[in-house]
């Protein structure tokens, strides 16, 4: 029993961090209704800066708003200048652009600061929390900004008119264009949000995970398989999906005989595959019910 | 959408073949069967997701399957290597079949998320301990290069490409035949408008899983191909980044374009080390800036572009017979 409570605690803490990555993913997939694969390598190229930022003397949490106003940048920039010209093109084609993205961004992360493997400093300490062995300071800190954001995004989208406005552009872009909303600065608006929930993500993560070019390619796809199993469109779900897909993970590691280390990975995909077949759209996704 | 070339481009195309082993050094044809290696496999993908419109990101996994039947069975039962092909495609064809069932209640980035859990989880499960004396875990299987039967002056790496180069024929033969027929216009309605589809009477679930089936048939051969060509399987040779490959070539080659698979996979071989050469520390931003210039001067891939530059040149053609016999 000891075990087991250890163990999803374990699980809570990993599944903050694909959380965090699964938030981001909904944000973007709200926005462009499409998976963006280069998720994970614009948030560790976020962190990097930071990184270089601390190394230059700056203290923590100007570093980290830092990185974030350049994630947000950079994330209005791409959406410019990558996929504005391509938007015509098929679905598939803009799977390719982000594979072009992916590569590139993962070849300057590691030619600007090299592959070794760096320390970044964690903002809340990585002492036992409350002195007990069951999670540590980081992982709670991590948790508590994952359920803020999340708070934030909801508040942003149902309360105020960017939105609203960002809502309607991602549901009905022709309709919302003849409202006067500025449809392709409204995704360019997604994109950005995304790179900076991305960026917090990236910051949180690596502590833990330690720097390097790398770093984010297994936590990307758990944070899909969560933003997946959670619902596409909800980004509560997606958190909730997140923080499932850990403790499923660490549970299986655990406690089924022949996983181990080597198959924890298939075991969550196979699941969150199951869960699929039950609920095709996600557990706290809408199901989009079409007119023949 | 491109179902075969006409007849004297496709013989012309086939002459060049024939010739260029002969001309070239050994290590550039066994690249140029790994190409036609690579074409087929891409075919496979075509069939799926250029056809009949399901995403998939698994197909490193049949490719793994198909390449380890052959490696086992050359391996272990003494096989030949032509045999090997027509038993791996068989069972990739029942593990795409088998695949294909549940798959079916799944539509866009939910089967694109299901191919990839298949992706990642192919190297696992055969590195794992309980497959092990089958697939000799992480170090793989070794087997040896097939030789050129008695008599023929050409030698082992030349054969092999010839006897690549007839698969090749054969299989793109299938597909031409396959697509041009019934069972590629269902294919096409299913991709169209499944709802449509089911209305005219096609059996869309029958459909949808015996391609998942004839897709993982030809990218099983490709990897059975692959295998014998290489001398050698491993389980980390079979990841992910192989499905990603393939995908690239698809697009870039066009997706729904049978000739497009070859353009394909020329790109997936030789760009990488094309990016290589041009910087060793940029490799990745380079290949990156390639795929995205390839994607704004060619969307449609290049089958797409050679549509393209082909209605503009005989379009230009026809122009002044047009004029001609008009009265001023």
């Amino acid at each position: 029993m000891e075990l087991f409570l250890h163990q999803v605690l374990a699980g809570l803490a990993t599944g903050g961090i694909y959380a965090c990555l699964a938030l981001a993913v909904v944000m973007i997939y709200q926005a462009i209704d499409n998976f963006n694969f280069a998720q994970g390598e614009m948030a560790m190229f976020s962190t990097f800066i930071a990184w270089q930022l601390l190394q230059w003397g700056m203290p923590f949490w100007a570093a980290a708003l830092a990185a974030g106003v350049v994630a947000f940048a950079g994330g209005v920039a791409i959406e410019r200048i990558v996929f504005k010209p391509i938007r015509t093109a098929s679905p598939l084609s803009h799977v390719v652009a982000f594979i072009a993205l992916f590569a590139i961004l993962n070849s300057t992360a590691g030619f600007i600061w090299d592959f070794n493997v760096k320390t970044f400093p964690s903002p809340f300490g990585s002492r036992p929390l409350l002195g007990s062995g069951l999670i540590s300071t980081h992982d709670a800190g991590m948790i508590v900004v994952t359920v803020a954001l999340l708070a934030f995004l909801y508040g942003f989208f149902r309360y105020t008119r960017i939105g609203l406005a960002m809502r309607a552009a991602a549901a009905h872009p022709a309709s919302a264009q003849l409202v006067g909303i500025r449809v392709g600065w409204m995704m360019a608006l997604g994109w950005g949000m995304a790179a900076a929930i991305g960026a917090v993500a990236g910051m949180m993560i690596a502590p833990v995970v330690f720097l390097e070019p790398n770093m984010m390619l297994g936590i990307l796809l758990y944070g899909f398989a969560g933003a997946v199993v959670g619902g596409l469109s909800s980004p509560g779900g997606a958190v909730a999906g997140g923080f499932a897909v850990g403790v499923i993970e660490n549970l299986a590691g655990t406690f089924v005989p022949f996983v181990g280390r080597e198959l924890k990975l298939t075991i969550a995909l196979v699941l969150i595959v199951g869960v699929l077949m039950i609920r095709p759209s996600g557990l706290f996704g809408r199901t989009v019910v079409s007119r023949v | 959408m491109h179902l075969g070339l006409p007849p004297w481009a496709v013989g012309g195309a086939v002459a060049v073949a024939l010739v260029l082993p002969l001309l070239f050094k050994n290590f550039l044809v066994f690249q140029l069967t790994l190409v036609m290696i690579y074409s087929i496999a891409i075919l496979g993908l075509n069939l799926l997701t250029g056809f009949n419109g399901q995403f998939s990101l698994g197909h490193s996994a049949f490719y793994a399957i198909g390449a380890y039947t052959a490696a086992i069975l050359m391996d272990r039962f003494d096989l030949a290597y032509y045999w090997t092909l027509p038993v791996a495609g068989m069972a990739c064809f029942v593990f795409g079949f088998l695949f294909g069932l549940p798959a079916l209640r799944l539509e866009g980035v939910y089967l694109a998320l299901a191919t990839f859990a298949l992706a990642v989880a192919t190297p696992q499960i055969l590195k794992s301990s309980p497959l092990e004396p089958f697939t000799g875990g992480v170090q793989g299987i070794v087997i040896l290069k097939p030789d050129p039967p008695a008599g023929l002056p050409v030698n082992a790496d030349q054969w092999l490409y010839y006897f690549t180069l007839a698969v090749l024929l054969l299989m793109f033969a299938g597909a031409v035949n396959l697509v041009r027929g019934r069972t590629g216009r269902a294919m096409l309605a299913i991709r169209e408008h499944p709802t449509a589809a089911r209305l005219m009477g096609i059996n869309t679930a029958l459909y949808k899983s015996l391609t998942f089936g004839v897709s993982a048939l030809y990218t099983g051969i490709a990897g059975a191909l692959g295998a014998i060509a290489v001398q050698f399987v491993a389980p980390d040779s079979f990841t992910f980044l192989l499905s990603v490959s393939l995908l690239v070539g698809l697009v870039i080659g066009g997706v729904g374009s049978i000739p497009g698979c070859i353009v394909g996979g020329l790109f997936v071989l030789f760009v990488p080390n094309l990016a290589e050469h041009v910087s060793k520390g940029l490799a990745g931003a380079i290949y990156g800036a390639i795929l995205l210039l390839v994607i704004y001067l060619m969307p449609s891939g290049a089958a797409g572009f050679a549509r393209l530059i082909w209605a503009r040149v005989s379009s230009r053609a026809l122009k002044p017979s047009v004029t001609e016999g008009r009265t001023p």
